[in-house]
């Protein structure tokens, strides 16, 4: 069973700055994890693999520092890593990342399930694996929380919907997104990372992958933020003080007040 | 201190720190409350190499040695003792059968240690033998294709867990220590059961158990070395294992010392931190110089194992004593400076004082150590006349 997982680094903070002019996060100088979610998704690759032999193989479209990112997958059990890096692939909205991605898949050939986080969580859009799986034609499943069984060109998986759990069937290859719950990621393996240190991880730009320019990056973007801001706050709490008598009376008065009871 | 460790060495240390920060503290309150063998830990211990550390490279190990070992102990016991000794123990278990096995027995045992999917223990002592090893009673009887085991293990670490078990016992009774063999014997094995678990001060998520053996055949083949070499074995085996020991009270001694930093700067008293308060900066300045000086001799004495050395009981039982014996000042310290917040099970600090206890009486005690170091400095002197 050959996997591709689809990862992306993030900032491991939530102090990062804005580029003003295209509003999209600065991600130069800061500490980068790879995005929480997909861990679980490299996890679950890296078990498929276990239990039915294949190859893992790790993309990411990022910057070059990207790389350290995918050494860390190639530790914790991905057989070889892909970097797209090009200058023109910055500024990408989702549609371009994930046509991005669907071109590597494109390039690396034969797979059977490309399997994603459920979103980012810098981006938090959750729309890179669905766009993923429309644009290489292929069955989606986002949310899964179980794969079931895996046999003859099959998948059964359980997904997680808000008031349960739907089981589904799916044709490979396919495209799931998995949450949190599906498994417990494991840590690196020291011959893991001694592998990872000499790993080869090749950098495709946007002539390797065969692509025109104006379907990538800032250019190949439907949508452009406009502008970024914290919100302010406007709900105040406030706390009553005193006997716990005068402290209920308060509270009725208040709801009273505002028509509540 | 700068130890001049490898990238090696180095990416191990870290791992292990990583492994006992994210998986080991959580839980580790919990293991100690509940006396539990930590089975998930030891299986993230597996997933991650760590059993593969002190196996050599031709058994599916990474063929580090004893420095290597005492790097993970001690990160391991930095956050939780009882799991350090889980692991270390395997060491401990297996190293004779590394160092003195046949190429047959160790094709057989080794890769399944390396992986973790198999624990070992080691068992020497019983009711009437602590200190004095030589005075053992269980027999291994020469028989047809093998030896019968008879007699009681005591105070067994991994006894019950463990799978691989490396005993010491007579095969000849006559000759007294010199009739000692050091024989392996597989759990399951008719004949051998496990008594009771013990109730333990410290390191109790550890597992302490009595073996029991009646009629119990082995096969020849699992004898290590040659009949009457247990004794000996023994003692090199510990001369090996006891910087071990002492990473493992360096690893307790720095975890009660960062606790207690930690407390007395946010503590506040008389208007200031704690930590502002000399007589408090007195004994942490002492507790983090013991801490240094404890590391540099353990790491030296490993060193010296790796290199080689004949002979290492001195600077191997240096280790273990002067590290020991600093854990157990550096957490009681720890646990008086934090005042009763230290004294109480939520904090961590009173596990790690009941968890240093135990590193200044196993492997030797303290005191049958320092008379071998006195011996040793009779024997140089000796030596020069």
């Amino acid at each position: 069973m050959n996997v591709v997982v689809c990862l992306k680094q993030v900032p491991g903070t939530t102090k990062v700055k804005i580029n003003p002019e295209t509003n999209t996060l600065i991600r130069q100088g800061i500490e980068n994890i790879i995005n929480p979610f997909d861990t679980y998704a490299l996890e679950e690759g890296v078990r498929l693999k276990e239990r039915f032999g294949g190859r893992v193989t790790a993309i990411s479209m990022g910057p070059p520092q990207a790389e350290a990112m995918l050494r860390e997958a190639i530790s914790l059990g991905a057989d070889e890593a892909v970097l797209l890096s090009d200058k023109t692939f910055a500024g990408a909205d989702t549609w371009a990342t994930a046509y991005t991605l669907a071109s590597a898949v494109k390039k690396l050939g034969q797979y059977d399930l490309i399997i994603c986080g459920r979103q980012t969580l810098d981006g938090d859009t959750g729309q890179v694996g669905p766009e993923l799986a429309e644009m290489l034609n292929v069955p989606l499943v986002a949310y899964v929380s179980r794969v079931e069984e895996v046999a003859d060109g099959q998948m059964r998986v359980q997904r997680l919907v808000e008031d349960g759990h739907e089981v589904i069937g799916t044709s490979l290859p396919a495209v799931i997104s998995v949450v949190k719950e599906i498994n417990v990621p494991r840590l690196p393996s020291l011959r893991g990372i001694t592998k990872s240190k000499s790993a080869v991880i090749p950098v495709w730009t946007v002539q390797d992958l065969g692509v025109d320019q104006s379907m990538v990056g800032l250019a190949g973007s439907f949508t452009k933020v406009i502008k970024i801001f914290f919100p302010q706050r406007i709900c105040q709490g406030e706390i009553f003080q005193g006997e716990l008598e005068n402290q209920v009376e308060c509270l009725v008065g208040k709801l009273r007040d505002a028509g509540l009871v | 201190m700068e130890y001049f460790l490898s990238e090696e060495q180095k990416t191990i240390k870290s791992l292990a720190r990583r492994i006992a920060e994210e998986r080991i503290l959580p839980v580790r309150a919990e293991l100690d409350e509940k006396e539990e063998f930590p089975w998930a830990i030891i299986k993230d211990l597996a997933d991650a190499d760590m059993f593969r550390v002190f196996v050599p490279e031709e058994y599916e190990g990474l063929g580090g040695g004893c420095l290597e070992l005492c790097l993970v102990v001690e990160e391991l016991s930095r956050i939780c003792s009882a799991v350090a000794t889980c692991y270390a123990v395997n060491a401990l278990g297996c190293f004779t059968l590394i160092d003195y096995g046949t190429e047959e027995q160790r094709r057989k045992y080794l890769p399944d240690i390396a992986s973790g999917k198999k624990l070992t223990a080691f068992a020497v002592t019983e009711p009437t033998a602590g200190s004095d090893v030589s005075a053992i009673k269980t027999t291994a009887e020469k028989v047809e294709g093998g030896y019968v085991l008879n007699g009681t293990k005591q105070f067994i670490t991994n006894g019950g867990e463990a799978e691989i078990y490396t005993v010491i016992a007579l095969t000849d009774k006559a000759r007294g220590a010199r009739g000692a063999s050091a024989i392996l014997v597989e759990k399951d094995t008719p004949g051998f059961s496990f008594g009771k678990k013990e109730k333990k001060m410290g390191i109790r998520a550890s597992a302490t158990r009595e073996l029991i053996f009646r009629n119990c055949f082995v096969p020849e083949e699992n004898l290590i070395s040659k009949p009457g070499m247990g004794f000996l074995l023994t003692m090199k085996l510990f001369d090996h294992s006891r910087p071990g020991i002492g990473a493992q009270a360096v690893g307790i001694a720095q975890g009660a010392l960062e606790v207690a930093v930690d407390y007395t700067r946010q503590r506040i008293q008389f208007g200031q931190p704690l930590i502002s308060l000399p007589v408090v900066q007195d004994i942490l300045g002492d507790m983090g110089t013991q801490i240094e000086a404890a590391r540099a001799l353990v790491y030296a004495a490993a060193r010296m194992v790796d290199s080689g050395a004949k002979n290492v009981t001195e600077e191997s039982a240096m280790a273990k004593v002067f590290a020991s014996d600093m854990a157990m000042k550096v957490t009681t310290d720890a646990v008086q400076i934090c005042g009763g917040i230290g004294y109480m099970r939520d904090f961590p600090l009173e596990k790690m004082m009941r968890d240093a206890k135990i590193t200044q009486i196993y492997e030797g005690s303290n005191q049958v150590l320092r008379n071998a170091i006195a011996i040793e400095l009779r024997k140089r002197r000796a030596r020069t006349e």
